[in-house]
C-alpha cells in the first residue's frame, strides 16, 4: 500500500493504496466522489472523465499513486459556492441535455475543458471535443445545444 | 378523469416543458447510482464465465482463489441447482423442460460468457482476483451459432432434453395472403433478409447490491430493476422465500432500454452469497461482461417473403417465414413471437398476412426485450418491402407510402390481428418529414452529385411505437400463463406539513418521470410545481406497485399518469372531506387551487392545505368521527388499461392501447470508395397524442433516433464460427459518438388517443425508425445494381452493395 495525498475539489485527501488501484476506484470507493463513473473498461466512453493538475483525463486510465502530490476536479466542484448550478450546468437543465444523467458528470467536465480551452465554439469543434465522451440517452444533440448555449452567455 | 377536469382550476404545468426535477442532483454529481452507495462491511462478487460457447463442466477447483488475501467464499452450480428452483419459463411444450439457473444449469455451459462461479471477496480487487484464480475444466461440446443452421436435423442441441432448438412454433395467417399472391397484379419475393443482433447498451452495466438482515430472514435488492414485482416474483419463486421479505429498491438508474429487466438472475447469485456469508453482496458488472449476457436485442432471418401488389400501388399483403434467434436461453423470450404482432399492419393498410415464426436457441448470449422490442424487427422487414417494391415496379416511394398508409380518416383502425390503432396522420408526419429536410433539394442534390464518386440517397422510415401492453398476448404463446390486461399503481400523500409527496409504480431511468408526475399531479392540487415531491426510482414496500408495474413498452404516459390522476383524484376527495367539514359546506362545492382548498362560489373561504393536513394528522377531534376515521391523506389508485382476452383460435384481438408514430427522412452521401456512409440531414416527426411535456418527448425521440442510428451503421453483436462474440467492449462495439452524428431536425403532430385518460400515448422506444429509414437511404443511393436485404449496413457492406450484392434474392414474380 501506498500512501498518497490528493487536493480533490479542492480539500486535501490522504489515501492508502495498492499500486494498481485505478484513480476512478479511489475517487469513488474511497472518498465517494460520485462524479466520475465507470461505463466500460477500456477507456471509451468518458463517464469517469476529471481534469487532473488541469488536464482533462479518463480517471480509469490513471492510477491513484500518480495522482499522489497532484489536484485532481470533479463534476462535485462545479456548481457554485452556495450550491447553485454554474453557467454550464444551468444550459445542461434549460436545453434538457441529460436523460439518466450517468454520463453527465463526464459531458460537463469534458465540456468546461472544451469552453476554457478558447477554441470556437462551433457546432463541428463541439461534437469533436466529445467524441470521447458516450451518451446512450440523448442523442447528443442538446448536448451540444448546452454547450454551445453556455459559451455565447459566457460574458 | 377528462381533459375538462384537468384544466380546472387551472393548467398552468401540464404540456408545458418544465425543467426537469431530477436535473439538479444530477449536474451536481449527487445522484445515486447502482454502485455509488457506500454500505459497511460490503462485499463484491464476480463471476467466473465460460469460454466455451458450448461445453461441459468437468471439474471446478477453487482451492487457489481460497488463498487469495480477502477471499469470503463462493458459490458453485451444485449448490445452486440444491438451493433454488429454476426461472419460471413463458413457452409451452416442448421447450418449459429448458432449465434456467443463476450459474450454468445441467453441469452445462451454453454460451460464451455464462457464469459458472460466484466468487466473494473483500474487495473488487481480491474478487477479481480470487475469481482468476478458480479453474474449470470443460469438455466442449457442437455448438451452433446461426439460427438457420440451429434449425436443421443434425444440429447441435443447445438444451438435449427438449429435443430440438425450437422455443417456439407459430404460424399466424390473417386474411388470404394465397389468394392474394396468386391474383395480385405484381408479385414481389425475397429469398431472405436479416435484421442484425445489437442492443441499447446503457451506459451504465447491470448492478445490484443485496443485504441480507437475518433477524427477520429478509432480502433488500438495490439496482437496476425495470419490473420489480416481476423481479420480486421470480426471485420469490428461484430463492423459494416468502416475496414478502423481498425487498426491491432502485435509486438513480443508468438506462435500460428494456434490457435490465433480467437483474434477477444474477441478483438471485448475490442473495446466495449474502445469506451464506453474512455481508451485504454487490455486483456490479463490467462493460464486456454486459456485452457477453446483459441483453441482446432480437436477431431475426426473414426467408422466402412475398409481397403482393396491385398495379395502382396498393399492396395487399405479404408473407414469410421468420426465424428469431434468441439466443441460448428464453428468459423473456419467446415472447417476442407475440409482440410483434401489436403491429402486424406496420403503418399500412395490409389486408392480409401469413408468418409463420420460429423462435430459435443457439449458443449466443441471451435476448432481452430492448427498445422497439420485436416489433422494430417486423416494420423493418415491412419499410423494407415497400421500399424494394417502389424500386422494383417504379413506384414513387413517397406517393407508394402515402397510398398504403393508414388514412386519418380511418382511426379508430383494425388491423388484420384486431389490433386498434388508435389515431394518428400519417401523410401530415410525413410531409413534415420531407420538409426538414429539404425533399426537392435533397433530390436536386442527388442529380448534381451522380457521377461524381458521392452518391445521395434518401430514406423514409415509417413506424409505430406500440405502447400499454395488453399482457393477455403472452397467451397466444403459452394459453396457460394466467396474465391479462394491464394495470400500474400510484400513491399520494399530503404529509402532515400539507407538502404533497408521489409514488408511481413506474421506474425511470432517464425518461423523467418525476418531473411529469409533478406536472400532473400539481394541476391536480392546484399547488406549485416545486410543492410536489417524487419518490425517486422504485421501492417495492410502498405499496406503489401492481404486478406489471415498471418501465418497459413504451406506456408511462399512458398508465403511470392515469394512475397517478387517480389517486389524486382520491386525494383531492379527503382533502374535500375535510375542508367541507371546517368550512360547512358540501364536499362537492370545493376546489383546489393556490395551495389551498375553497368554496368555489365563495373563494374567500379557503383552508390551506397545510392546515387539512394539520388537522387531519394532529387534531382529529375538530372532525366529525366519520371523516376522521375515512380520511388518512394517503391515496393509493390502480389504472386499469380496457382490455379483453383476445381469441385464441384466430390469434385475434386488441393487444396495445395506444400507437404512437415516428417518421424520419434522412439524407445521406455515401462514398464510392470508401462506402462510408455519411448523414448530411436527419429528421423525426413524433405523433404521441397530447404532450405532457414536449421536452421530454424530443428528448426521448433524440435518444431513440441515435440508438437506431448506431445500430444500423455501427453496432453489431456478430459472433465467429466459434462462438466467440467479437464485440466485447466499445471498441469493437462502437456505440456513436456526438461527432458520427448531425443535429436533427424535428417537428410534432398531435392526435389525442381516444382510449387514454388525457388523449397521451405512450412513446420513448421509438420503433427503429433510423433502421428502417436508413436501410431506404443507402438502397436509395445504390439503385437497385445491389439490394439492402440486411439491417446492419457497415462500409463493408456498402462496398458490397455497389458491387451487386444480394441483387439475385429479390425476383419480380408479375
Amino acid at each position: 500500500m501506498t500512501e498518497i495525498n490528493v487536493i480533490v475539489d479542492g480539500k486535501q485527501e490522504t489515501g492508502a493504496v495498492q499500486d494498481r488501484t485505478l484513480l476512478v476506484h479511489w475517487l469513488r470507493d474511497s472518498l465517494d466522489k460520485r462524479g466520475p463513473k465507470i461505463g466500460c473498461d477500456t477507456g471509451n466512453c468518458g463517464a469517469c472523465t476529471v481534469r487532473w493538475d488541469g488536464q482533462l483525463v479518463k480517471s480509469c486510465m490513471v492510477l491513484a499513486v500518480q495522482a499522489d502530490g497532484g489536484t485532481v476536479e470533479t463534476a462535485a466542484s462545479l456548481s457554485e459556492e452556495d450550491g447553485s448550478l454554474n453557467r454550464l450546468q444551468q444550459c445542461f437543465k434549460d436545453h434538457h441535455a441529460l436523460q439518466c444523467g450517468y454520463c453527465t458528470s463526464g459531458m460537463l467536465m469534458t465540456a468546461t475543458d472544451f469552453l476554457c480551452s478558447g477554441e470556437p465554439v462551433t457546432e463541428e469543434a463541439t461534437r469533436r471535443a466529445l467524441k470521447g465522451n458516450v451518451c446512450r440517452c440523448t442523442g447528443y444533440h442538446n448536448i451540444v445545444r448546452a454547450i454551445r448555449a453556455a459559451a455565447e452567455e459566457t460574458p | 378523469m377528462t381533459s375538462d377536469q384537468l384544466t380546472r382550476p387551472a393548467v398552468r404545468f401540464t404540456g408545458k416543458p418544465m425543467p426537469r426535477k431530477e436535473d439538479d442532483r444530477l449536474l451536481k454529481a449527487q445522484g445515486e447510482f447502482g454502485d455509488d452507495t457506500p454500505v459497511a462491511h460490503l462485499a463484491y462478487v464476480v463471476f467466473v464465465r465460460s469460454p466455451y460457447a458450448h461445453a461441459r463442466i468437468t471439474s471446478i477447483d477453487v482451492s487457489a482463489a481460497e488463498r487469495v488475501d480477502g477471499y469470503l467464499g463462493c458459490l458453485l452450480p451444485d449448490e445452486v441447482e440444491q438451493l433454488t428452483e429454476p426461472y419460471v419459463e413463458l413457452q409451452g411444450p416442448p421447450a418449459d423442460v429448458e432449465v434456467d439457473r443463476c450459474l450454468a444449469s445441467g453441469g452445462v455451459v451454453r454460451f460464451s460468457g455464462e457464469p459458472v462461479v460466484a466468487v466473494a471477496a473483500s474487495s473488487r480487487e481480491a474478487a477479481r482476483d480470487a475469481a482468476a484464480a478458480v479453474v474449470v475444466d470443460y469438455t466442449p461440446l457442437p455448438h451452433v451459432v446461426d439460427a438457420r443452421s440451429a434449425v436443421l436435423p443434425d444440429a447441435p442441441q443447445v438444451h438435449e432434453q427438449i429435443g430440438s432448438n425450437v422455443a417456439f412454433d407459430a404460424l399466424y395467417d390473417w386474411g388470404d395472403i394465397d389468394f392474394a399472391l396468386e391474383n395480385a397484379d405484381h408479385v414481389i419475393e425475397v429469398d431472405e433478409l436479416h435484421f442484425h443482433r445489437f442492443s441499447s447498451t446503457p451506459l451504465e452495466c447491470g448492478v445490484v447490491t443485496v443485504e441480507y438482515d437475518a433477524g427477520v430472514d429478509t432480502f433488500t435488492f438495490t439496482g437496476g430493476f425495470a419490473t420489480p414485482q416481476l423481479a420480486t416474483f421470480n426471485l420469490a419463486v428461484a430463492l423459494r422465500h416468502p416475496a414478502n421479505r423481498l425487498r426491491v429498491l432502485s435509486k438513480d438508474f443508468g438506462g435500460s432500454f428494456g434490457v435490465k429487466l433480467n437483474t434477477h438472475i444474477p441478483a438471485t447469485a448475490a442473495a446466495l452469497l449474502a445469506r451464506k456469508l453474512g455481508r451485504p453482496m454487490r455486483w456490479t458488472e463490467t462493460r464486456s461482461e454486459h456485452h457477453l449476457m446483459g441483453g441482446h436485442g432480437n436477431e431475426r432471418w426473414f426467408r422466402d417473403v412475398k409481397m403482393a401488389v396491385q398495379s395502382d400501388g396498393t399492396v395487399l399483403g405479404l408473407s414469410y417465414d421468420a426465424l428469431d434467434d434468441v439466443g441460448a436461453y428464453t428468459r423473456y423470450e419467446p415472447l417476442g413471437g407475440v409482440i410483434w404482432t401489436q403491429v402486424a399492419n406496420a403503418c399500412y393498410q395490409l389486408k392480409h398476412l401469413k408468418v409463420r415464426y420460429r423462435s430459435i436457441y443457439t449458443n449466443k448470449g441471451p435476448v432481452h426485450p430492448n427498445r422497439g422490442y420485436s416489433r422494430m424487427q417486423h416494420m423493418w422487414l415491412v419499410e423494407r418491402m415497400m421500399d424494394i417494391a417502389a424500386h422494383k415496379l417504379g413506384f414513387d416511394p413517397v406517393e407508394f407510402r402515402l397510398r398504403n398508409y393508414v388514412q386519418p380518416d380511418q382511426y379508430p383502425y383494425t388491423t388484420v390481428n384486431g389490433c386498434v390503432y388508435d389515431s394518428g396522420d400519417l401523410p401530415l408526419s410525413l410531409r413534415k418529414a420531407l420538409d426538414l429536410i429539404d425533399y426537392p433539394g435533397a433530390r436536386r442534390l442527388q442529380r448534381e452529385l451522380a457521377g461524381t464518386g458521392k452518391r445521395i440517397g434518401i430514406g423514409i422510415g415509417s413506424t409505430l411505437d406500440s405502447g400499454t401492453n395488453n399482457f393477455a398476448q403472452a397467451r397466444l404463446l403459452n394459453a396457460h400463463l394466467p396474465f391479462g390486461g394491464n394495470t400500474e399503481g400510484a400513491l399520494v400523500r399530503l404529509g402532515a406539513d400539507g407538502s404533497v409527496y408521489a409514488t408511481t409504480g413506474g421506474v425511470a431511468f432517464g425518461q423523467g418521470h418525476e418531473t411529469t408526475v409533478a406536472q400532473v399531479v400539481a394541476d391536480m392540487l392546484g399547488v406549485a410545481y416545486d410543492h410536489v415531491h417524487v419518490q425517486r426510482g422504485s421501492d417495492s414496500s410502498l405499496s406503489a406497485q401492481t404486478g406489471f408495474s415498471g418501465s418497459y413498452a413504451s406506456q408511462f404516459a399512458v398508465t403511470g399518469i392515469a394512475a397517478m390522476i387517480n389517486a389524486t383524484k382520491r386525494l383531492i376527495r379527503e382533502i374535500s372531506l375535510v375542508a367541507s367539514s371546517v368550512l360547512k359546506c358540501e364536499p362537492e362545492e370545493i376546489e383546489l387551487a393556490d395551495g389551498a382548498a375553497r368554496v368555489r362560489t365563495d373563494p374567500e373561504r379557503a383552508l390551506p392545505l397545510a392546515a387539512v393536513a394539520g388537522i387531519v394528522h394532529f387534531s382529529p377531534v375538530d372532525l366529525p368521527p366519520e371523516v376522521a376515521e375515512e380520511v388518512g391523506l394517503v391515496a393509493r389508485s390502480v389504472y386499469r388499461a380496457p382490455f379483453e382476452l383476445p381469441d385464441l383460435d384466430r390469434k385475434y384481438g386488441n393487444l396495445t392501447l395506444t400507437y404512437a408514430t415516428q417518421i424520419h427522412a434522412c439524407v445521406v452521401e455515401i462514398d464510392e470508395e470508401t462506402g462510408h456512409t455519411k448523414l448530411l440531414r436527419y429528421a423525426m416527426v413524433d405523433d404521441c397524442g397530447t404532450p405532457i411535456n414536449p421536452m421530454v418527448i424530443e428528448g426521448q425521440v433524440h435518444g431513440a433516433t441515435v440508438h437506431g442510428i448506431s445500430a444500423a451503421l455501427f453496432e453489431h453483436f456478430a459472433y465467429d464460427e466459434h462462438g466467440q462474440l467479437a464485440a466485447g467492449n466499445f471498441y469493437d462495439y462502437h456505440a456513436a459518438t456526438a461527432l458520427d452524428l448531425p443535429s436533427f431536425g424535428y417537428d410534432s403532430v398531435v392526435s389525442p388517443s381516444p382510449f387514454t385518460p388525457i388523449g397521451a400515448k405512450g412513446m420513448g422506444e421509438g420503433g427503429g425508425a433510423p433502421l428502417h429509414a436508413l436501410s431506404a437511404a443507402i438502397q436509395d443511393a445504390i439503385g437497385t445494381q445491389g439490394m439492402v436485404l440486411a439491417s446492419f449496413n457497415p462500409p463493408e457492406r456498402v462496398l458490397q452493395l455497389l458491387r451487386g450484392l444480394d441483387a439475385e434474392k429479390v425476383q419480380v414474380l408479375r
